[in-house]
């Protein structure tokens, strides 16, 4: 076997899985965004067909794209849907860097149980335990009851169905996502760098500031990325724990495919979800990558 | 812990006119009673020590004998448990290490990574709040000093191991530090890069005149650089003088053992005085003869120390065969060639074999000794070391 043929074997696995399971799906969605809607099973018309001539025609529908950009109803859920995530990651960001940044310097030994512990709630059901917010946040539920019983409220607070608890609840489920990059790019730290800037005359806090947090940076991004793209397509716990209020996008993309059976609608919708996604992250990871280069 | 009085030697230090001979002056940094423990080790037992303004004192010592924890309680990013440092008439106890004029050049540089040469070099100002114009002077300084002049916009990954050195001096200096700690600072650098820095450090140490105190386990690197050296063992000072004193004097088996080679006989004090000492030895059958008075009664136990380049090896039938005080026949067992000189082993008539050194002064051909010949190992009683069991 030449060495050409093995490596060209070697690439194949990954490549093979992502055309299955990636490029494929990813295709069928994208034909099916610019299919017209039909009824039937399945609801949409093929791409190809047959016209009046016999002649085999390809009929692209624009209507789908148009009527996303036109109509102000997808681009607000949609804007809704980032900023909603924008927030989700930074509540992460804000409670992970602390965790990451102290199971890094913890004492050796503790190190793998205190990351197992943040590791911990994914061995149970993921809407298990967003039910499980549900009983804490509840008018009858534990907060309210114990704000109730200590005398520091006469009336239960509305908690459940509201932004805050859709906020709490996917903090809560993504944490993890950010905690372990950070605490990979922290515990990478040489410890002796931040003795330095000690010994330089820097304060502890400037010396986070100026060595630490700067040094961490791959580890925020990836952890910001890991936790704001699924954050943005998140429908279960805004459907469980938000309030009736506007519409995110997830919800409107399950809502398109299931309610209204507009498959072609759904799909455009989802493929430019994934664009608005993928472009700017892959214009930023080219970038970090020319500028790691230099 | 020094030198006893009296016992001159001839090595003086050229650079420096020898502060601590002088009862009356004042130590520059004062280590008194230091103790630190981990766990139930400790690190550093009862360290006293006193530096004067100008030095390059090197702590030598194995790894393990406590000398980086000293440095590190100097530089105030460990904390001793007991005992108090006191720099310039100042106590450092509950003085930060952000807040002393204490500067360190890490062993493994710690350069931060994501700042170029000249920001790494500014670092310290900046968080002094030096302005800017005067900390870019500043810079320059280094830069010139470290002889890296152009090297400003760099960043630490693209330097290599010598050049890096140069940067972690050039930040550490920046400050003006009162006292500048270096931990193994060229323990990273090959064999002929660390000899030319050696020279470097001693040179930048003299114009700028800062106290350096300087780690290391390298014995050649102490002895080249320091004014005075302090050797290490396992938490505590075990002897503390010029490069000369301590090597020439040793006050112990560890410290003669540790501090170049040292041929170790043992025997029991049989007179001494003034005039020196006669050791008798079960082993052989001749008394060791020393020119100074042992430290220990008649009676008592002692180690001979022998430098290896101090024993002078002849064959049996040469003329300068007869020379010496002391005189210990044997046969050749081995001999190391280094270049510049030999190692003979020498196998003694009671089985116990001496290293003994001869500069090369011929050719390897024209070796007067050779691979089992009967020698005779002689020196004079200026070479005997007594030291206490």
């Amino acid at each position: 076997m030449t060495p050409r043929l093995r490596r060209a074997l070697v690439l194949a696995l990954p490549a093979a899985w992502m055309l299955l399971f990636f490029a494929a799906p990813f295709a069928i969605v994208l034909s099916i965004g610019f299919a017209e809607p039909a009824e039937g099973i399945p609801p949409y018309a093929p791409l190809l067909r047959r016209g009046e001539d016999g002649a085999l025609q390809l009929q692209l529908n624009m209507a789908n794209l148009q009527l996303l950009l036109e109509d102000p109803f997808y681009a607000e859920a949609a804007l809704r849907s980032l900023r909603v995530a924008a927030v989700s990651a930074t509540l992460c960001l804000l409670v992970g860097y602390p965790m990451a940044l102290a199971i890094a310097r913890a004492p050796e030994g503790w190190r793998n149980t205190l990351l197992m512990l943040v590791v911990l709630p994914f061995w149970t059901s993921f809407l298990l335990r967003v039910t499980a917010w549900i009983g804490l946040l509840q008018d009858q539920g534990w907060i309210n009851g114990a704000l109730l019983a200590l005398g520091l409220i006469e009336d239960p607070l509305r908690l459940l169905y509201t932004d805050l608890a859709m906020y709490l609840g996917i903090t809560y489920c993504y944490l993890p996502f950010m905690v372990l990059p950070l605490y990979a790019s922290l515990s990478r730290l040489d410890p002796a760098l931040l003795e330095a800037a000690a010994d330089l005359g820097a304060r502890p806090w400037r010396g986070f500031l100026a060595v630490t947090l700067p040094l961490s940076l791959p580890g925020v991004v990836a952890g910001y990325l890991l936790v704001f793209i699924p954050a943005v397509g998140e429908f279960v716990i805004p459907e469980l724990l938000g309030g009736p209020g506007a519409q995110l996008i997830g919800r409107v993309l399950w809502t398109e495919f299931f309610q209204n059976r507009d498959w072609p609608l759904a799909s455009a919708l989802a493929v430019v979800l994934l664009l608005l996604l993928v472009l700017p992250i892959a214009l930023f990871q080219s970038r970090a990558t020319r500028d790691a280069e230099r | 812990m020094s030198a006893a009085p009296g016992t001159a030697i001839p090595a003086r230090s050229r650079r420096f006119d020898e502060p601590w001979r002088d009862p009356a002056a004042e130590p520059f940094l004062r280590i008194e009673g230091v103790t630190k423990r981990f766990g139930g080790f400790a690190a550093l037992d009862g360290i006293d020590l006193s530096i004067y303004r100008g030095e390059f004192f090197a702590l030598l010592g194995g790894s393990g004998s406590g000398k980086s924890t000293l440095l590190r309680i100097l530089a105030g990013l460990e904390r001793p448990d007991a005992g108090r440092v006191v720099l310039d008439g100042q106590d450092m106890a509950g003085v930060p290490a952000h807040a002393r004029p204490v500067n360190m050049m890490f062993q493994s540089y710690a350069l931060f990574p994501h700042m170029t040469v000249a920001q790494n070099i500014a670092f310290g100002l900046r968080m002094d709040g030096v302005p800017r114009a005067a900390a870019r002077e500043r810079v320059a300084e280094m830069l010139a000093l470290v002889r890296m002049e152009g090297f400003e916009a760099r960043r630490p990954a693209a330097l290599s191991g010598g050049q890096r050195a140069r940067i972690a001096l050039a930040r550490a200096l920046a400050k003006r530090p009162k006292l500048l700690l270096l931990d193994e600072p060229l323990s990273a650098l090959d064999k002929n890069l660390r000899e030319s820095m050696q020279f470097e450090l001693q040179s930048i140490q003299e114009r700028t005149g800062t106290t350096f105190v300087i780690v290391t386990h390298d014995q050649e690197e102490a002895m080249t650089m320091a004014t005075r050296l302090g050797v290490m063992d396992r938490g505590t000072l075990a002897q503390v003088g010029t490069p000369g004193e301590v090597y020439e004097l040793p006050n112990s088996r560890f410290t003669a053992e540790f501090l170049g080679t040292a041929n170790i006989l043992d025997g029991v004090v049989e007179t001494t005085g003034p005039a020196g000492t006669r050791i008798g030895s079960a082993e052989f059958d001749m008394a060791i003869l020393s020119d100074a008075p042992a430290p220990k009664p008649p009676g008592s136990r002692v180690y001979v120390a022998l430098r290896p380049e101090r024993l002078r090896i002849d064959r049996v039938d040469a003329a300068e065969a007869r020379h010496g005080e002391n005189r210990l026949a044997g046969r050749v067992r081995d001999i190391a060639y280094f270049g510049d000189f030999f190692m003979y082993h020498v196998e003694l008539d009671g089985g116990r074999v001496l290293r003994v050194s001869q500069p090369n002064l011929r050719r390897i051909t024209e070796r007067p000794v050779d691979w089992d010949d009967q020698v005779v190992v002689t020196w004079d009683g200026q070479a005997s070391l007594v030291l206490p069991e």
